[in-house]
């Protein structure tokens, strides 16, 4: 495979997402606007950051008056997971030039990331360049749609009357994030505990008791894993 | 409403913070691993943060004054469960067509 053939195929393999991105980004230009940014603002939003459920976070703790170190430390810990795909990257585009590697980094998402390294594992005959090129494909059809459908998103939603609620949208986006996540007893008991711990720490000032709860699902679900990892190798 | 100020340090913050994280291994740390007890948390981030900021939106939601609001519940667990399917696009769909078919029938 051609870099430039390997460019079209990472191109036309993330074609099935747009379905996805287009809704979401869209959602995320109306809400945007519905929390009171202006167009530039939610643009400025979706082009420097470039991931979705961080800029919900985001959004979510500053229309709840949340100082902005909260907003800003819980909106980045949702994307830590980013740190994973960006160790799991090294070993196939680790060898790219500094500069092409800062822009791999910064068009990383997660979708693409996913078909870009399912196809790297598939294909090990894939020459390095050609690994480059085809991650670039798929992260070139997804980016500009992300941005494109932002702006279609925060230009309709000015004409989206306050009676119809928009404000729902966030907490139904966050659950949609959630359910499919649950793939796992540990990973189920993780977010019990995180709405549990929401709740008896909803009194804490500064929206502190989301980072409370968030730190104490995290240990909950690690220790649950490695609880049941322990009982499997005792009763084997 | 979310002030100016406030709003670029966030958005200017975690455009920078996110990029950093992105950067990370592949630009910086090369072939080093994360520690295992550091992957091990990871895995649970989604599901420690997501719960904790849904639920209060769910239960107390600014747009009611924060009165508890049967249809917000009825129309969170619809999108719950078609979640679960492993479907986001459909879990929001279906949680806000609950919510707007049960604001139209009542």
């Amino acid at each position: 495979m051609t870099p430039r053939q390997a460019f079209w195929r990472g191109y036309l393999d993330c074609a099935p997402f747009i379905l996805i991105v287009v809704p979401y980004s869209m959602l995320f230009g109306v809400v945007a606007r519905d929390a009171g940014l202006d167009v530039l603002q939610t643009m400025s939003m979706s082009v420097l950051v470039i991931a979705g459920a961080s800029q919900f976070t985001a959004i979510a703790l500053l229309q709840d008056q949340a100082p902005v170190f909260i907003a800003l430390l819980t909106a980045l810990a949702v994307n830590l997971r980013m740190a994973m795909y960006s160790a799991a990257l090294v070993p196939h585009v680790g060898h790219a030039r500094f500069g092409t590697r800062a822009l791999m980094a910064y068009l990383m998402v997660d979708q693409a990331f996913a078909v870009a390294v399912k196809t790297y594992e598939d294909q090990p005959e894939m020459t390095p360049d050609a690994k480059v090129a085809y991650y670039f494909g798929a992260m070139l059809l997804i980016c500009p749609i992300w941005y494109g459908c932002t702006l279609l998103g925060a230009v309709m939603g000015q004409a989206i009357p306050e009676s119809w609620s928009l404000d729902f949208a966030v907490p139904i986006c966050f659950i949609a994030l959630t359910a499919p996540l649950l793939r796992s007893l540990p990973h189920v008991i993780a977010a019990l505990t995180s709405c549990v711990m929401a709740i008896a720490f909803a009194w804490v000032p500064w929206s502190l008791g989301i980072i409370f709860a968030a730190l104490i699902a995290m240990g909950v679900g690690a220790q649950a894993e490695l609880f049941l990892k322990r009982r499997a190798r005792r009763f084997a | 409403m979310i002030d100016d100020t406030t709003f670029w340090l966030l958005t200017i913050g975690l455009g920078l913070g996110t990029f950093a994280i992105r950067f990370s291994f592949l630009g910086l740390l090369g072939g080093k691993q994360l520690p295992d007890w550091a992957l091990l948390h990871l895995r649970y981030v989604g599901v420690a943060v997501f719960p904790a900021l849904f639920t209060p939106l769910v239960l107390w939601p600014d747009a009611t004054g924060g009165e508890v609001d049967p249809i917000r519940i009825i129309a969170a667990i619809a999108a719950f469960g078609v979640g679960l399917k492993g479907s986001v696009i459909g879990a929001i769909t279906a949680g806000l067509g609950t919510f707007y078919a049960l604001h139209f029938l009542i």
